[in-house]
Order: C-alpha cells, then sequence, then structure tokens
C-alpha cells in the first residue's frame, strides 16, 4: 500500500512525487510509456522560470532524477482502471492491483485527430504531429500545415524555413493564435493561408501523396499534391479510462479549480488534462505541487478523523 | 550485448545478413523521444534478447534512413532474414519495444 499514486510521469505527475516525498509519504508514480510525456518533444523550452534554454528531454530527465531522488518509485505500466473502495483506492493495470490511500491523476493529453481514413497508417508516411520532430525531413519538399491555434501557426512558421511551400489550412476564417505569429505568416512568399477550409480526404497509396480539401462556403473540393501532413488540430486529455469515476466536461477534461481536487474524494487531479485556462510546462508542475499538498492534507484529515474514532470506541480521550 | 551502433558500411553485415531478428532504432540527437527510448533499448539488448538492437543516426546516415523511408523519428524498425517484418514510429513503451521485436 502507497500512501499516493500517482498516475502519469510528465512534469505535473513528477512535480507532485517530489512534494509528497518532501512530506514524506510513500509515493509510487505509474507511466504508461516514458517519463516527461509531451514535453519530450520540444527541443528547447526558454519559458520556464531560470533556465533560459533547456530541452525537453533534459528537463524530463532531471525531474525524474530530482523525484526518484528524494524516494518516490517509478513503474512502467499503463493505469487502466481506479476502484474507489473508499479510504483504499486500487489502480490497476495489465499486469497488477496497486493500493493506494489517494490518487493524482496526472495523465496529460495525446494529440487530436483529425478522424480521416487512412490518418493511422499514414503517420510515419507523409502525416505526422510533430513539426520540429519531423520537419527536417520535408526539406525542399511541400507540406501542409491544418489547424489555427498557436501550435499550427508556429509549426507552419518553423516548416517555412524548411520546405519549399507550406499550405496552411484553417477551418476558420481567423486564427485563434497570436497575431504577431500570424502577420510574420502571411510575410512569408512561400506560405499559401487557405481559410474556411477543412481537410476531407487523404490521398495515398504507400504514402501520403495528396489531401483533398472542402472550402467550408462553397463547398468546393480542392486537390493538393503534397509530400507532408503535420496536424495541428489540438490535444485531447487521456481522461477516458476514469470517467466513470470523476467527472468530465463536455470536452473530456477533469472537472477541478485551481485546488486540483476531483469530485471523488481522495482522488486528484494535476496537469494538462485538468479544466483550465493555461496549459504550460509552468502550471503543469505548479498543479504538481498543488495536488500532492492538497492529497497529503486529504490524508492527514483521514489519518485523524480515523485516530479519533479509536479513541472514541476505547471511550476516552487522555 | 549492447545496442550496435550501425552506418552504411556495416549496415549489411550487422542488419541485413544477420543469422537473428534485428531491431534497427532509428534516431537522432535532436530528438528528445528517440533519447528517451534509448535506455529501454540498452536495458532490453544487456537482458540477452533473442534478437539484436541496433542504432541508425538518420543525419549521419541519410541515405540509410531514405532507403528504408524513414520520414518520422522515433522509427524502430525489425528486419528478419534482411527483410522489413514490421515497423513502429513514435514513442513507445519498453514492453512494446519487446514485444515489437519478438514478433
Amino acid at each position: 500500500m502507497h500512501d499516493i499514486v500517482v498516475i502519469g510521469a510528465g512534469p505535473a505527475g513528477m512535480t507532485a512525487a517530489i512534494y509528497a516525498r518532501r512530506a514524506a509519504r510513500s509515493v509510487l508514480v505509474l507511466e504508461a510509456v516514458s517519463c516527461g510525456g509531451q514535453i519530450l518533444n520540444t527541443p528547447d523550452i526558454e519559458n520556464y522560470p531560470v533556465e533560459a534554454h533547456i530541452s525537453g528531454f533534459d528537463f524530463s530527465r532531471k525531474l525524474h532524477d530530482q523525484a526518484e531522488g528524494l524516494g518516490a518509485e517509478f513503474i512502467f505500466e499503463k493505469a487502466v482502471e481506479i476502484r474507489d473502495l473508499g479510504a483504499v483506492k486500487e489502480v490497476v493495470t495489465p499486469k497488477n492491483t496497486y493500493q493506494a490511500r489517494a490518487v493524482i491523476l496526472a495523465t496529460g493529453s495525446e494529440n487530436r485527430k483529425l478522424g480521416l481514413e487512412d490518418e493511422d497508417r499514414l503517420v510515419g508516411r507523409g502525416i505526422s504531429y510533430c513539426a520540429t520532430c519531423d520537419g527536417n525531413f520535408y526539406r525542399n519538399k511541400v507540406v501542409a500545415v491544418v489547424g489555427g491555434g498557436n501550435t499550427a501557426l508556429e509549426d507552419a512558421l518553423y516548416l517555412a524555413d524548411l520546405a519549399q511551400k507550406v499550405y496552411l489550412i484553417h477551418r476558420r476564417d481567423s486564427f485563434r493564435g497570436e497575431e504577431t505569429t500570424a502577420a510574420r505568416l502571411r510575410e512569408k512568399p512561400n506560405v499559401e493561408i487557405i481559410c474556411n477550409a477543412n481537410v476531407t480526404r487523404l490521398i495515398a497509396e504507400k504514402r501520403l501523396k495528396a489531401i483533398e480539401i472542402t472550402d467550408k462556403l462553397d463547398g468546393s473540393l480542392r486537390t493538393v499534391e503534397l509530400n507532408g501532413l503535420f496536424i495541428a488540430v489540438g490535444r485531447i486529455p487521456e481522461n477516458q479510462d476514469f470517467a466513470g469515476l470523476v467527472q468530465l466536461d463536455e470536452a473530456g477534461y477533469v472537472l477541478a479549480g485551481e485546488d486540483c481536487h476531483t469530485a471523488a474524494s481522495g482522488i486528484f487531479t494535476a496537469g494538462d488534462n485538468r479544466t483550465k485556462l493555461l496549459r504550460q510546462l509552468v502550471t503543469a508542475t505548479a498543479d504538481g505541487a498543488m495536488a500532492a499538498t492538497e492529497a497529503v492534507k486529504y490524508l492527514r484529515e483521514t489519518e485523524q478523523a480515523y485516530t479519533d474514532s479509536l479513541l472514541r470506541s476505547w471511550g476516552g480521550v487522555c | 550485448m549492447s545496442v550496435v551502433e550501425v552506418n552504411q558500411a556495416n549496415f549489411k553485415a550487422e542488419v541485413l545478413e544477420s543469422p537473428i531478428p534485428v531491431l534497427a532504432d532509428f534516431n537522432a540527437d535532436w530528438c528528445g523521444p528517440c533519447k528517451a527510448m534509448r535506455p529501454m533499448l540498452e536495458e532490453l539488448a544487456e537482458s540477452g534478447p533473442s534478437y539484436k538492437i541496433v542504432s541508425i543516426d538518420i543525419d549521419a546516415e541519410s541515405d540509410l534512413a531514405e532507403e528504408y523511408d524513414v520520414t518520422s523519428i522515433p522509427c524502430l524498425v525489425l528486419f528478419k532474414d534482411g527483410q522489413e517484418a514490421n515497423r513502429s514510429i513514435g514513442l513507445i513503451s519498453k514492453d512494446a519495444i519487446a514485444q515489437l521485436a519478438e514478433g
């Protein structure tokens, strides 16, 4: 039995482990794939206080070493279910069941897909969700970026310096991303912006060869031949396995305020999978600290309640 | 055994002519997920598996990357008798890597 089981070893989960260990609680971190999560894809972090430049990989490694150095245990198994038995929670993986008094859900999010036929098959064969990871393969080639948020705009800008031609396809007529980035894109001679349009078909043999774009205003179709399609249409929280236990909002995020409490007693949440205004590294780590502190407070309160009930059953308080 | 560094010069001998299956890890030093996967590959290689694990730097060995149509990394390609038998793209768990290699 652990005091706290943290699900997910991203920045939020590993920070929660640090805070819980410093409160002298036993901590198990369960991770499905590898420490770090989404931040591993960032080659250079420039907005985390104190470090002017650090790669996502180095950031994750240091954070892991810090948490492990403080005594957090890491096991690489995917949590697929939580059983809430009241004072004890069971976290189930395909291999084992772990018991905890409190659980912190720090599962993060995954790339949202377009949902088109062949999309999965073509990942790595023309389709990518990470321009900074795969952009180099498309030097002097023709690519398209789908999306209208900051990630899409930054991806398009990054690719504009590598590729021969970049199409930016967005379903609305204005971008959600920062105007300064959009303005820089408009100045790039090799960037063509296609608004009010959806990608409606992937045309491929072994590799992606072209895409079909449908104009939302007049329904007209256009085929664009290309080598690569970068999909940046947001992310979806990885909370599906716990939907019956904690309350989710319409988009699938765990409903929780700044205190990181979920609807279930003793279950907390931290990081990108929580309802929040700003999803950044610094807000993920802040969540980790908050969730662990609240979990420790919850443990203390339940322990106190247990002691009080024992004393009452013995018939007196000294 | 540890992970074997492979280049154009020893690719044929180490991979194509290998008597046991070979799991080739196409990676680059700027790729965070590749770096995260490396310790898992090292651990698997050290555990005495029935296959060999090799590493190919796609920047230094761009011809190999192109020949095997690698356009997204990390990319693991399983070779059996000199032929591609399976591949996986993106960061996956150590268990999933073992499964791919043993499959």
